[in-house]
């Protein structure tokens, strides 16, 4: 982690701000908490313990650093050389781990015993359980009811864990109302708990707390690709809910303006089918969960149901660095439907022997389907598989109908023989 | 901390924070008419009764008849809650009230034009939502339409101080006042901040968490109130946990106004609509008896 590298001019210019999105929206409740983090953080980042001991359990509890690999199979069908940076090999099976472990470094700095977080796909969920279990923290849960039937495994997981699930059933019952529930948790128990954040959003310091702690992603990455495939790459690759793999993906390559950073969102029935995750494609500048981005609201400033396939992406709102790259054109930002994301999930499976989770699966799907038509062929593309999709298996069966292990229900990479 | 959080210190004087020496909003005749429904109140020698309901709640003509049976019980101020899909500060009652509302499709247009038909009650009226409804339809929108409904003031419990001055702006520009909410956790230069940005009142939580689910915690709110006195002549008013006759009594010993929103929530919601006025203002009336009773 270059925890040496100066902020953006942004942040300079207004801390907690990204140009015009970040902030603190929070209930007075909540003040001293942030501040005492904001305090945390910049205190951690000064004392080479904290890095030090961050490092020794990336290595040897995480399993970092990552692999990036070549992946030629699905280069060949994709019609672009991609390399996959392979956070589905992190300890719990994604790249959360990476945020979690500073974060409950953080915690025990302020002397806090108790965690809280919020979960989509359960990914942040296990590794914030693993987490606690690790460093002996009291540690409670929000997920989704919806969620939690369709990512059993995680519930299951946490649980074993010593974690308590609580599974949400206001709203939408989803991650954007986990959120809400986690923050109801946060001001009522603020003097014991720290929110563990998993995504790159929420209120200053977490979006840039979140971006540094992932950036191991891409520096990493950026290192290998120089050593094993040379140069730098046409363009890096990640999905996109919260943002915190993309933030992390992108983090270290955001100086090098020849590399193009690719957001993939979470098009669901498509973007204005009015079921869709598709935040910075059709959402509106708003205030969503403690900052100002872009989120998915309607004229009355009511935040809209987000639809995905994938619970990981299935949230109304996204990063606010994530808006800013957008807004200033660094980053392209485009989407992909649950149609093309099982695709990807099936095509990685059963060309390179990698079962996707659904997330990263919607940057396969649409490398696999608008890649060379976006980057040219041949262009060099760094992916980051994100997380691995054991997860995910029975609610890929039952959305897609796959009749597992016989016809194929997909076609090739053009969409022929799409499912129905 | 963000940039715009004060440096200097007070202990003891009244003193607003910097930056928000003008303090906008009390020149507005939103502040005005709050400031003499608390007057009143404090020549009675009672506490100010402030009553929430959630606008257009179970339905708009029974949301219009409980608010004037609030006040035909003794409500001094009205607090009507604008729904949010996202109320991070409230617990289940006020949520449910919220969910329902949206999923009658009562669009924010409609439940001001309810607050609009209020103007037969001669009580200052303050909308209480979050600041993405005011934020998506511009502060000077959201303004503008609060105003021309007869609105006194604004409370937005996620607009900290520091991210306030465009709202704060608009609000002035529109006569309304804004009031801020303080928590038993704030620093001193964080209540400095609150006392010196807020008209109308300063609203102190009673406690640490959300609307509707714990009791008031009675010792920890009154050091609270006595720290921002120490900072503010505004009026300080304690809501949040405050539920019955004995918890308004408790806060009336020590506040100048007295705040109870879901137990006035639930009474209206619960049961047949036609009772709804009848059970609100029973509750009320309580209530009233309360804020008169400081021992």
């Amino acid at each position: 982690m270059s925890i040496l590298t100066p902020p953006p001019e942004a942040e300079v210019a207004r801390e907690g701000y990204f140009g015009a999105f970040g902030g603190q929206y929070v209930p007075e409740a909540l003040s001293g908490a942030l501040t005492q983090l904001v305090e945390a953080w910049r205190d951690a980042q000064a004392d080479p313990a904290f890095e030090a001991e961050l490092d020794e359990l990336r290595r040897h509890y995480g399993g970092r650093p990552t692999p990036l690999y070549r992946a030629s199979r699905l280069s060949e069908e994709a019609g672009v050389e991609v390399w996959l940076k392979r956070e589905d090999l992190a300890h719990t099976g994604s790249h959360k781990l990476n945020n979690v472990v500073g974060q409950a470094l953080l915690t025990r700095r302020m002397g806090k015993p108790r965690v809280i977080a919020e979960t989509g796909a359960g990914q942040h969920g296990v590794a914030t359980a693993t987490a606690a279990a690790l460093f002996g923290l009291d540690c409670t849960v929000y997920m989704g009811a919806e969620d939690c039937r369709r990512q059993r495994l995680n519930v299951v997981r946490m649980q074993l864990l010593g974690a308590e699930v609580v599974p949400v059933e206001s709203g939408t019952r989803t991650l954007k109302d986990a959120i809400n529930e986690a923050m109801r948790d946060w001001v009522t128990n603020v003097d014991s708990t720290h929110y563990l954040i998993g995504s790159a959003m929420g209120p200053h310091p977490f979006p840039t707390i979140v971006r540094e702690l992932q950036k191991v992603i891409s520096i990493e990455s950026r290192a290998q690709f120089a050593d094993q495939a040379g140069g730098v790459p046409d363009a890096v690759i990640a999905c996109v809910g919260g943002g915190s793999n993309a933030i992390g993906s992108f983090a270290d390559w955001i100086e090098l303006e020849d590399v193009q950073l690719i957001g993939i969102e979470a098009a669901g029935e498509g973007v204005g089918s009015g079921r869709s995750a598709a935040t910075i494609s059709e959402g509106r500048q708003a205030v969503l969960h403690g900052s100002r981005s872009i989120a998915l609201v309607d004229d009355d400033g009511q935040v809209r149901p987000a639809h995905s396939v994938s619970a990981g992406l299935d949230y109304p709102g996204v990063g606010p660095e994530h808006a800013h790259l957008a807004a200033t054109g660094r980053g392209t930002y485009l989407a992909a439907t649950d149609e093309e994301a099982l695709f990807g999930f099936r095509r990685t499976s059963e060309l390179e022997g990698i079962i996707p989770a659904l997330e990263p699966a919607h940057a396969v799907g649409w490398l696999l389907r608008h890649g060379r038509a976006h980057l040219g062929a041949g262009a060099r593309v760094v992916l980051t598989m994100s997380g691995r999709g054991d997860k995910d298996v029975d609610e890929v069966v039952e959305v897609a109908g796959w009749d597992v292990g016989v016809e194929r229900a997909f076609g090739t990479a053009d969409g022929a023989g799409d499912p129905r | 901390m963000t940039a715009s959080e004060p440096t200097g210190t007070t202990t003891g004087t009244v003193q607003p924070a910097p930056g928000t020496a003008a303090a906008p909003g009390r020149a507005t005749r939103g502040h005005e008419r709050i400031a003499a429904a608390f007057a009143r109140a404090r020549a009675e020698d009672r506490a100010a009764l402030i009553i929430y309901l959630t606008a257009a709640y179970p339905d708009p003509p029974t949301s219009r008849a409980c608010f004037e049976a609030a006040v035909e019980a003794g409500a001094d101020v009205l607090e009507v809650g604008i729904p949010f899909s996202d109320p991070m500060m409230d617990g289940p009652v006020i949520q449910a009230a919220n969910q329902h509302v949206l999923e009658a499709g009562i669009s924010v247009g409609r439940q001001l034009e309810l607050v609009a038909s209020l103007g037969h009650l001669a009580v200052p009226k303050l909308a209480m939502t979050y600041v993405t409804i005011a934020d998506t339809r511009s502060y000077e929108g959201f303004a503008a339409e609060l105003a021309a409904a007869d609105v006194s003031g604004v409370i937005l419990p996620d607009l900290p101080v520091a991210e306030a001055e465009p709202w704060l702006a608009a609000a002035a520009r529109h006569e309304l006042a804004t009031v801020f909410l303080a928590s038993s956790v704030s620093t001193d230069e964080r209540l400095a901040t609150i006392a010196g940005a807020s008209s109308g009142w300063v609203y102190a939580a009673g406690l640490l968490g959300v609307t509707g689910v714990n009791a008031l915690q009675g010792e920890v709110t009154q050091q609270l109130v006595a720290r921002v006195r120490a900072h503010t002549d505004l009026p300080v008013a304690v809501g949040i946990g405050v539920r019955d006759r004995a918890s308004a009594a408790e806060v009336a010993r020590f506040a100048d106004g007295v705040i109870v929103g879901s137990a006035v929530v639930r009474a209206a919601g619960e049961g047949d609509p036609a009772g709804a006025p009848a059970r609100v203002g029973a509750l009320v009336r309580e209530l009233r008896a309360g804020v008169a009773d400081r021992g």
